[in-house]
């Protein structure tokens, strides 16, 4: 150790959270603009006109459930309950896949709690042939188009039936045919193939973009930096996606996030504009995800938005969050449920009810259960049919090299 | 027939695949205007246009994986990493993205990719400008591994390599680029324009991927080389006098087992040549294969002759360097053994 210099000796700076378990949640570090009150700019503004974007919140729905400012009125009442319908099945398809991994079906799963809204509003905004890479939370953007549920749980129970010949980790989909590119399970680098996709789409002179998504803690990776460098160099058709859910397994966003205010703001240094929306807002999401799709399809370039949302259940059936957060903490946080939050909208509107909302439940829970019994009858992790070792040895590459025919021979299958 | 720098065989295969296939893209660093560091890419830009030849940032993992991408919309990217020395920022992208694409998506997404890049040392670039990480390839399920010894192989080759419907990676040993290379350092340098295998010919034509090439017939002893070393073991078998057949692998994965297996069968002893690392590289697996198919008709013990297990020197690349010298003397050792 040196002696101690003209200004002392340096300290390391360790963020912390603002509370640990056993504290009370405190969520006042989260500024939070009236709905209504961001306004919305041309979608060919200038993105340096429009940098304050990166530091405020975009919302539509208010306290009473009113849908208010430049933001709303973008979706019929039918366009709302069918999304309502889609976020409750989302929840439901979730809550029915984290029992069946309890009970050893399957060997991990990862569920959406609190954030329905962002993957099932955004689909709705993207066209037929766009491109979406996801993460693992993002399963709204298969459920919000009709993907049949019956292959995403063959798929988490890696059965028979698994389009995906269990090769790869439950709820890793992938779904040309529903702009659902195949899912890594590492973290980040698919955000840069999303602006190669998009590049190419541009290269074709094709009309379809691409969407890029990635977590809070994953921008800290230096593929979304590569992403953005690539995405602004070549002006690529692509909507990036940040889905800020407050928390990285058991590591606070500010961790990731160092000393910018926003993780939005990381655009504005590439000079792509930035968004910051309540990615527990519908109409929100819905709302800003509209304006950057339509800039991205104009040729406008790449949009960075950021979804501030709120993880309320564990990161996978892997984690406990009551070790490394206050138990109540979901309950304090201030964007509310997007759930509770549509429904309240709607029965404001008059086009829904409660009994609605429990028979909408009801019937739901139908539909999911029907369609579990059906994946089940190929088959779950550990019983019944199951894909066979020899599917092992497909698909490596598209023709099967000699050393892996006598790998498969030396199998014996 | 046309005789032509490695430089050009290897430029001549992109534009004559750019040509063929309008979902060709060729980028990298450097690679647009100026043609790359070291020329292959020159031209390209000028006749395909910028949005099929163009710059990259200095980003290798936005370059493998912004091609990665273009493969899953249907491109058939041909990138340039400027050293295989640069390619580690991609390696996640390689390994765990491209590779297993097809696999974890059941073909729903493929990715046709060829990686090309520069390896190996003899041009003094020192630790960083001179690394062969094909075992860091051949490692990895799902790739293809390419490294030509000569311009006509070269141009074959990356054709082949760019109509596969798999990631390749091409590895384009540097000392070679202008000519053949028997690591006699301090002898004057051969051009392409006087050497048989610098005869390219024009337009379309393919080497099959994973089919090796005897370069010399022989009785006593097998050499298995490739890429700068094919050379090296030709001059180390005529200056010890000794009747060697060298084999050159060419593509390292998915390997031709069955033309090794012959030859060792039939001379009874094999020494394996590279110019990478000694420990866990391409040479223990071939040395393993070697024993495992030729056991009973081998008369002596594999050896392996290859760069040392150190960063690649500078000043002292000569004594990193797996020249004739040190090979002849392994292959007395084996013969003798």
């Amino acid at each position: 150790m040196s002696d101690d210099g003209e200004f002392g000796p340096l300290s390391l700076h360790v963020p912390e959270p603002a509370v640990r378990p056993g504290g009370a949640p405190d969520f006042s570090n989260v500024e939070l603009d009236e709905a209504g009150a961001i306004r919305r700019p041309e979608v060919d503004a200038n993105p340096e006109d429009i940098r304050d974007l990166a530091f405020s919140i975009i919302r539509v729905l208010n306290r009473d459930g009113e849908a208010v400012g430049p933001w709303a009125g973008l979706l019929t009442d039918d366009q709302l309950i069918e999304g309502l319908r889609h976020m409750m099945t989302l929840r439901t398809f979730d809550a029915r896949m984290q029992i069946a991994q309890r009970q050893g079906k399957t060997s991990f799963y990862m569920q959406h709690l609190g954030e329905e809204a962002v993957s099932c509003a955004f689909r709705k905004a993207l066209a037929p042939g766009d491109m979406n890479f996801p993460t693992y939370r993002q399963a709204g953007l298969l459920i919000a188009d009709d993907y049949p549920m019956v292959e995403m749980m063959c798929q988490i129970y890696s059965n028979e039936r698994d389009p995906l010949k269990g090769r790869q980790l439950p709820i890793m989909y992938s779904s040309k045919e529903h702009g659902f590119f195949s899912i890594s399970g590492n973290l980040a680098t698919q955000y840069i193939q999303a602006v190669g996709w998009a590049m190419a789409s541009a290269i074709k002179h094709d009309t379809k973009i691409a969407a890029g998504w990635i977590g809070d803690g994953s921008t800290a990776e230096s593929d979304f930096h590569a992403s953005l460098v690539f995405a602004s160099t070549y002006k690529a058709p692509i909507v990036l996606n940040i889905v800020n859910n407050q928390w990285a397994i058991s590591t606070f966003q500010g961790i990731a996030r160092g000393g910018s205010g926003t993780f939005a703001a990381r655009g504005l240094g590439f000079g792509i504009p930035a968004l910051r929306v309540d990615g527990n807002d519908y109409l929100a999401v819905f709302a800003v995800a509209k304006w950057a799709i339509e800039r991205a399809r104009r040729n406008l370039g790449p949009t960075l938005i950021e979804y501030v949302t709120y993880r309320a259940g564990a990161h996978s059936t892997s984690d406990d969050p009551s070790a490394y957060r206050p138990k109540t903490e979901s309950d304090a946080w201030p964007l509310g449920d997007p759930v509770i939050r549509l429904k309240n909208h709607l029965i404001g509107r008059s086009v829904w009810s409660d009994d609605r909302h429990k028979q909408t439940e009801a019937e739901i829970l139908d539909t999911v259960v029907a369609a579990q019994k059906e994946a089940e009858s190929f088959g779950t992790l550990h019983a019944g049919g199951k894909p066979s070792a020899r599917d092992m040895f497909e698909g490596v590459y598209e023709e099967m090299p000699p050393h892996l025919r006598r790998q498969r021979q030396q199998a014996g299958v | 027939m046309p005789r032509k720098t490695m430089i050009e065989a290897i430029r001549d295969a992109m534009d004559i695949m750019m040509e063929r296939d309008d979902n060709v893209v060729v980028f990298g660093e450097d690679v647009g205007f100026f043609g790359g560091v070291f020329r292959c890419t020159q031209g390209l830009q000028a006749k395909y246009g910028k949005t099929r030849c163009f710059d990259a940032p200095i980003s290798e993992a936005g370059i493998v994986g912004a091609a990665i991408g273009m493969a899953a919309y249907g491109l058939k990217p041909c990138i340039e990493i400027q050293f295989a020395d640069y390619v580690y920022p991609a390696y996640d992208q390689i390994v765990s993205e491209a590779a297993r694409l097809r696999y974890r998506s059941n073909g729903d997404f493929t990715c046709p990719i060829v990686v090309r890049m520069p390896v190996g040392g003899g041009i003094f670039g020192g630790q960083t400008h001179s690394q062969s990480p094909e075992a860091l390839f051949t490692h990895v399920s799902g790739l293809k591994v390419v490294v030509p010894s000569n311009p006509h192989d070269a141009k074959g080759l990356l054709i082949s390599a760019i109509e596969d419907p798999d990631p390749v990676i091409f590895l384009e040993p540097k000392r070679l680029y202008n000519g053949p290379f028997d690591g006699h350092y301090d002898r004057p340098v051969t051009p392409w324009s006087k050497h048989d295998l610098g005869e390219v010919p024009d337009g379309h034509y393919t080497v099959p991927l994973g089919k090796a090439i005897k370069r010399r017939e022989g009785s006593k002893l097998t050499i298995l080389a490739y890429g700068t070393m094919v050379y090296v073991a030709e001059a180390a078998a005529e200056e010890h006098g000794i009747d060697a057949e060298i084999i050159d692998l060419r593509t390292l994965l998915p390997l031709d087992l069955e033309t090794i297996i012959e030859s060792v069968s039939k001379t009874g002893r094999c020494v394996v040549v590279h110019e990478a690392t000694l420990t866990s590289g391409f040479g223990a697996e071939l040395a393993a294969l070697v024993q495992e198919h030729c056991f009973y008709k081998l008369e002596a013990p594999v050896a392996r002759v290859t760069g040392w297990d150190t960063p690649y020197p500078h000043a002292q690349e000569w004594d990193y360097f797996p020249g004739p010298l040190r090979l002849g003397r392994a292959l007395v050792e084996t013969l003798e053994g």
